[in-house]
């Protein structure tokens, strides 16, 4: 295969990026942008100056899905690329301290609003429909390495994250059984430079914290938002064409290994 | 000596299938079975055939006082907690497309919160016990996919996550708690039952998913039972956070 000219992979292509008025929604919104692509910010807060048509929409309801798809279908009359990106820490909370409150509000995000998410995107990727190139459909769902391993979160956000590792799963092996030619993995990043560390800069000021977390990485550092861009942008794009109901850490090694007791996330 | 001698376990969906027979094997190896369960009427029958080393709870896992109720029952029962089954459980198909949001909550809330309020409620009574093991059970669907049982693999998911977290938290305090999953695949009980009735093309329900199996047969929840015990009983001393299959080499 030669490699062509990638700077318009993704022209006359619709993407959603939930979330994507920050950190590695942001950052995705921006390289899809530049790869051709329409993208729409759906987020609950508007962010700084980005690329992209900014929806204000709430991931955990099912209301604000159908106004939104609704809206995109009229407005830019197709969908090809969903980017589950939205999600909250929840703050700290081990399994002994963590409330049902608690638990449900990050279940209400980060796992219900990625299957409202999944399901929603297949709706509108079915429709964009005659007369316009057929969708080749890409759902990128935004897991963690908490969804792969127990110690790199709080609990509720744990539990969620491991959902969401295995409800793509299931969604990919669905529309592939359906021969939607829609493709459902997930993103499983480490720790990433971006505002939901915003606790933890304030405790210890910025550098002093990005450097802490870069010890846990066999990497020596954070990720900045732009590297796990590139690994959505690769999944959103038809050069993974043949990837379906994976999982990619994008961890700077952490689950390569054996991470060690001093360095897990204090509980 | 029994390998369970003086062990007391809080056995959620212990009226029916997987923890049915882990309470039968728990009064066999000397143990003190609790049976927690929303079905009264089969929990308390099973209560009753197993004697004075077993006493029936009602409890719904969603109710976190439901859950506090049913240790505190266990401690004032049999005056300490060292073992915590979580195998209450649904088993729902369905797929991205017509599951519906209350559905997939309601799917989640059993299987995964059910077991995160489990695992809480009984840390407490395990600590003052001296320590414990929990044992949850996820799924071969918390290790794999299926297109048509999305809300139920999401859910296991969860609860083979959620039992790594517990595993570390508990070993990071100290506490002498263990947590591990248990993966089992298509096993024969009550739960899967319908299925079995589901004729698919030219096989019937049950030989389509004994074909699954390299084994060729479904699993039996003693098989399941089995592996439960061992990881009840100070023989898994070093195990806590891991997976362990028993799927008739369904995911090799
Ligand atoms: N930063 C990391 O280290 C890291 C690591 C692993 C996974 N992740 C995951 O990456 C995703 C993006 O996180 P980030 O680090 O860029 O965080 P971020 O806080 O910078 O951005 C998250 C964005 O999601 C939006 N959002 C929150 N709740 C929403 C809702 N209900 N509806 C719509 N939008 C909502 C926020 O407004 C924000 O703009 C999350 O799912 C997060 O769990 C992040
Ligand atoms: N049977 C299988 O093929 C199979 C395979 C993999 C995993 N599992 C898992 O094993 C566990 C046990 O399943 P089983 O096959 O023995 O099924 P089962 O239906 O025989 O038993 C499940 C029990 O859970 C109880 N229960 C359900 N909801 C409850 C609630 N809200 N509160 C309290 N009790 C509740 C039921 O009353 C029942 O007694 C489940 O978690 C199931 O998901 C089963």
């Amino acid at each position: 295969m030669v490699l062509a000219d990638m700077s318009n992979e993704l022209s006359g292509r619709v993407a959603i990026v939930t979330g994507g008025a920050s950190g590695i929604g942001a950052a995705s919104a921006v390289l899809l942008a530049a790869a051709g692509a329409t993208v729409i910010v759906a987020d609950l807060q508007d962010g700084p100056e980005g690329p992209g048509r900014f929806v204000a929409h709430d991931v955990a309801s099912e209301d604000s899905w159908k106004s939104l798809l609704a809206d995109v279908l009229k407005r830019e009359g197709r969908l090809d690329i969903m980017v589950n990106n939205a999600g909250i820490s929840g703050g700290p909370g081990n399994i002994e301290t963590t409330t049902v409150e608690n638990w449900q509000q990050v279940q209400a995000i980060n796992s219900e609003g990625v299957f409202l998410g999944s399901k929603y995107a297949i709706e509108g990727m079915k429709k964009t429909g005659p007369g316009k190139p057929a969708s080749k459909g890409s759902i990128v769902n935004i897991s963690s390495i908490a969804g792969l391993v127990g110690g790199a979160g709080p609990t509720a956000y744990t539990a969620a994250k491991g959902a969401v590792r295995l409800l793509s799963k299931s969604v990919a092996l669905y529309c592939a059984e359906q021969k939607y030619d829609i493709r459902c993995n997930s993103v499983h990043p480490g720790g990433v430079d971006t505002a939901i560390f915003n606790p933890l800069w304030q405790a210890m000021g910025h550098e002093e914290g990005k450097a802490f977390i870069g010890t846990r990485h066999p990497i020596g550092r954070m990720s900045e938002p732009g590297e796990l861009g590139e690994v959505i942008l690769f999944l959103a794009s038809d050069r993974s064409s043949f990837m379906t109901g994976t999982e990619i850490a994008a961890d700077g090694g952490i689950t390569a290994g054996l991470m060690r007791r001093s360095l897990l996330a204090p509980s | 000596m029994p390998r369970l001698d003086g062990k007391v376990v809080l056995l959620s969906g212990g009226a029916s299938g997987i923890g049915a027979a882990t309470a039968r094997m728990v009064v066999r190896e000397g143990g003190k079975a609790v049976l927690a369960d929303r079905d009264e009427a089969k929990g308390r029958a099973l209560a009753l055939e197993l004697g004075t080393a077993a006493h029936f709870v009602p409890l719904d896992v969603v109710q976190e006082p439901s859950w506090q109720a049913a240790v505190a029952a266990t401690t004032e029962r049999f005056g300490a907690l060292h073992g915590l089954l979580n195998a209450a459980g649904v088993g729902v198909r369905n797929s991205i497309e017509d599951c519906t949001l209350a559905e997939y909550r309601r799917i989640n809330d059993i299987n995964s919160l059910g077991t995160f309020l489990g695992c809480k409620s009984a840390i407490a009574a395990m600590k003052e016990s001296g320590g414990g093991s929990i044992v949850n059970i996820s799924s071969v669907l918390g290790l794999r996919g299926a297109a048509y049982a999305m809300a139920y693999s999401a859910s296991k998911g969860a609860v083979r996550t959620l039992t790594k977290n517990v595993a570390l938290h508990c070993a990071q305090m100290k506490y002498n708690i263990r947590c591990n999953s248990v993966h089992p695949g298509y096993i024969d009980t009550p739960m899967i039952a319908p299925r079995l009735e589901q004729n698919a093309g030219n096989m019937t329900g049950r030989q389509s998913l004994e074909e699954l199996h390299p084994l060729g047969r479904l699993g039996r929840p003693e098989e399941v039972a089995a592996m439960i015990l061992f990881l009840l009983s100070d023989e898994s001393t070093f195990s806590t956070g891991s997976e362990f299959v028993c799927d008739g080499g369904l995911t090799a």
